[in-house]
């Protein structure tokens, strides 16, 4: 079966200012694709090419196996979830809901019949004469949902739409996005800047930066082999630590060193023979650095380090650490014996290290 | 938060305060008296027979009210050489007046809506060329426009007039709607275009119904400046197409033997009516369509 959604090669710039560069993404039939980056980075551009509401400078992008490269908005059987939300004002629920078919010109009944059931599925029944000046964010976010779900379109589009919410809502309506994903099936192009969100909707990730995709994968790729620092660095909170380091190889493995202000330097060996240059950057997740006792993973070694900060966050306590001229950060259970200023013995788990090449930035294991 | 600037407030400076603000009551109420004293004057010398008027003071008010000078100038006073009163020319003003004000809001709605929402190549230009409309003196226009009124064949009538009015009114309208509609949010227009309406339904379903506020403002401007138009009045019109205004002037200006102010001041009251009902009228909906419009969303 053809993708549901193929982008080829999309270029667009605004006069002469590339805006997005050699896009290429396709999604199957059923997925979630968030597109994630900082601002800026040309994601709501590409979802802006994809509703048609931009025309793209070169490239093609076929929809439902369709290409709809000059297609109207209108005709490529999509709809769109909008970060204001862009209710029409002057409207009740029922009648924003129902506006795109009347413009199609389905019939009264039909309207009618869809309208209850969206609004049933949304529980949004008892706002149906109300205007969107009378709702509050979360009610406005639901008609929102509802204006696209009634439309049943080949592909939906979401800009950001929940950044309008407040951090409670904010999670609820996430989980409330993915269950109607699961149950609806539907295939789902999401924008957002909040790497959380990207993390628990998608089933397909693509991290975007100054209009180029650095890394397309799956959320478990994208966390656990970024592409290059700079996905290391978005993806995940707290970020990944980036430290520098020195490699050697050895017969059994490789060495790794890693400076300290106060004393000799760390050094781990990684058992794998990975072939890296001397100079790398060495990427570990706060949760790959613990205790030796709760880390009991074969790749993990543990070292002797100066705790700094201890910041208790309820399930977790984070402690904060100077290693190779950085600030790293270890999530530790919430019991720790940690004290500032006090050494603790830490365990890095090797396994799951990445490493970059600290001129080009990109991942060298 | 600013009791704490003003506490505790010490007696003298507080005495000066509302010294301060009775004297600021006082300066307006004297503004007020002078500004309302001519309408005081027009209304009461309306009202007094022409002999009281002669024997009378300008400032008394009336000893008898007589409203026959109302009579004489809505249907009977003299414009050279006919007696009709204002009466023809009033209904020729509202035949003027309506459809202009009227065809020259939508005008300007419609350009405003492009201008804003449906970026063009030149949408800058065409929108300064607009502005620059606004500037134009009317006398310049006019004798270009009677010799396109000519060759239109409409001059000297009321669509004759009514043209004018418009093609004058649209680069204010469009420069008023257009600063309203820039800030409507264009994923508003946006979210229509995937909902599959197109230009004129998103016009027409989402903009207009938005614009009232902006749709008052353009009535009370333009309904002002048409209505109070004298020079295209008195240019473009002729024998039985004149507005109001010029057929006050020649009831002022043409009477023979006794001048009867009482007449003429019932005239002009009668010509600045319609103007003063609009202000009265629409200001309520302007206020309210202006709250309306404030709603968050």
């Amino acid at each position: 079966m053809a993708p549901i959604l193929d982008i080829k090669n999309l270029y667009k710039n605004y006069g002469a200012v590339e805006i997005l560069k050699d896009i290429n993404v396709s999604i199957e039939q059923g997925e979630f694709l968030v597109l994630v980056g900082p601002s800026g980075c040309g994601k709501s551009t590409l979802l802006n090419c994809i509703a048609g509401l931009e025309p793209i400078t070169r490239g093609e992008l076929h929809i439902g196996g369709r290409n709809m490269t000059d297609v109207s908005p209108k005709n490529r059987d999509i709809a769109m979830v909008f970060q204001s939300y862009a209710l029409y004002p002057t409207m009740t629920v029922a009648k924003n809901i129902t506006f795109g078919m009347k413009v199609r010109g389905v019939d009264q009944a039909t309207q009618q019949e869809k309208l209850q059931q969206v609004a049933r599925q949304l529980q949004i029944e008892q706002l149906l004469n109300r205007r969107p000046g009378q709702l509050s964010g979360g009610q406005r976010q639901r008609v929102a949902m509802g204006r696209a779900l009634v439309r049943d379109p080949k592909l939906f589009l979401f800009d950001e739409p929940l950044s309008n919410l407040d951090a409670k809502l904010r999670v609820e309506m996430r989980t409330e996005i993915k269950e109607l994903h699961q149950r609806l099936g539907a295939s789902m192009v999401y924008v957002t800047h909040d790497q959380i969100e990207a993390m628990t909707l998608a089933t397909k990730i693509v991290v975007m930066k100054g209009g180029v995709i650095q890394q397309i994968g799956s959320p478990a790729e994208i966390y656990n082999r970024p592409a290059n620092l700079f996905v290391a660095d978005f993806m995940g909170n707290p970020a990944m630590n980036l430290i520098p380091a020195k490699t050697r190889a050895n017969g059994v493995g490789t060495k790794i060193e890693i400076a300290r202000k106060d004393g000799a330097p760390i050094v781990l060996t990684d058992t794998q023979n990975r072939n890296l240059p001397e100079d790398v950057i060495l990427g570990v997740r706060p949760e790959d650095i613990g205790e030796p006792d709760h880390r009991a993973s074969q790749t993990a070694q543990a070292a002797e380090c100066m705790v700094d900060i201890v910041e208790p966050a309820g399930a977790d306590t984070f402690v904060v650490m100077q290693l190779g001229g950085k600030h790293v950060t270890a999530r530790l259970h919430s019991e720790t014996s940690a004290q500032p200023g006090k050494r603790q013995q830490l365990a890095f788990d090797l396994g799951k290290v990445s490493y970059f090449a600290p001129d080009t930035g990109q991942r060298l294991n | 938060m600013t009791d704490f600037a003003i506490a505790p407030p010490r007696s003298q400076s507080r005495a000066v305060r509302i010294g301060l603000r009775w004297l600021l009551y006082v300066i307006l109420g004297l503004f007020a008296l002078y500004y309302l004293l001519p309408l005081f004057v027009m209304i009461t010398t309306s009202l007094k027979s022409l002999e009281e008027i002669r024997t009378g003071d300008l400032m008394a008010l009336p000893r008898e009210v007589t409203f026959d000078a109302w009579k004489t100038a809505w249907s009977g006073a003299c414009t050279g050489i006919q007696c009709d009163g204002v009466k023809p020319y009033f209904w020729n003003s509202v035949l003027i007046a309506v459809p202009a004000v009227l065809i020259s809001t939508l005008i300007g709605a419609m350009n405003g809506y492009v201008v804003a929402h449906w970026h063009f190549r030149g949408a800058n230009i065409f929108f300064a060329l607009m502005l620059f409309g606004c500037f134009i003196p009317f006398q310049v226009v006019l004798l270009p426009m009677a010799r396109v009124l000519g060759l239109m064949g409409i001059a000297g009538t009321i669509p004759g007039l009514i043209f004018v009015h418009v093609i004058y009114g649209i680069g204010f309208t469009t420069l008023f709607f257009r600063n309203y509609y820039v800030t409507i949010p264009s994923e508003l227009s946006k979210a229509a275009k995937v909902d599959g309406a197109g230009f004129l339904r998103i016009f027409w379903s989402i903009f207009l119904p938005l614009s009232l506020p902006i749709i008052v403002v353009s009535i009370i401007w333009q309904f002002t400046q048409i209505w109070n138009d004298f020079l295209f009045g008195v240019s473009f019109s002729q024998a039985g197409t004149q507005p109001i205004t010029v057929a006050l002037n020649n009831i002022v200006n043409s009477t023979t033997g006794v001048k009867e102010y009482n007449v003429d001041m019932a005239a002009a009251i009668i010509a600045a009516l319609p103007t003063l009902l609009v202000y009265i009228v629409a200001g309520k909906y302007f206020i309210r369509g202006l709250t309306a419009g404030s709603v968050k969303g």
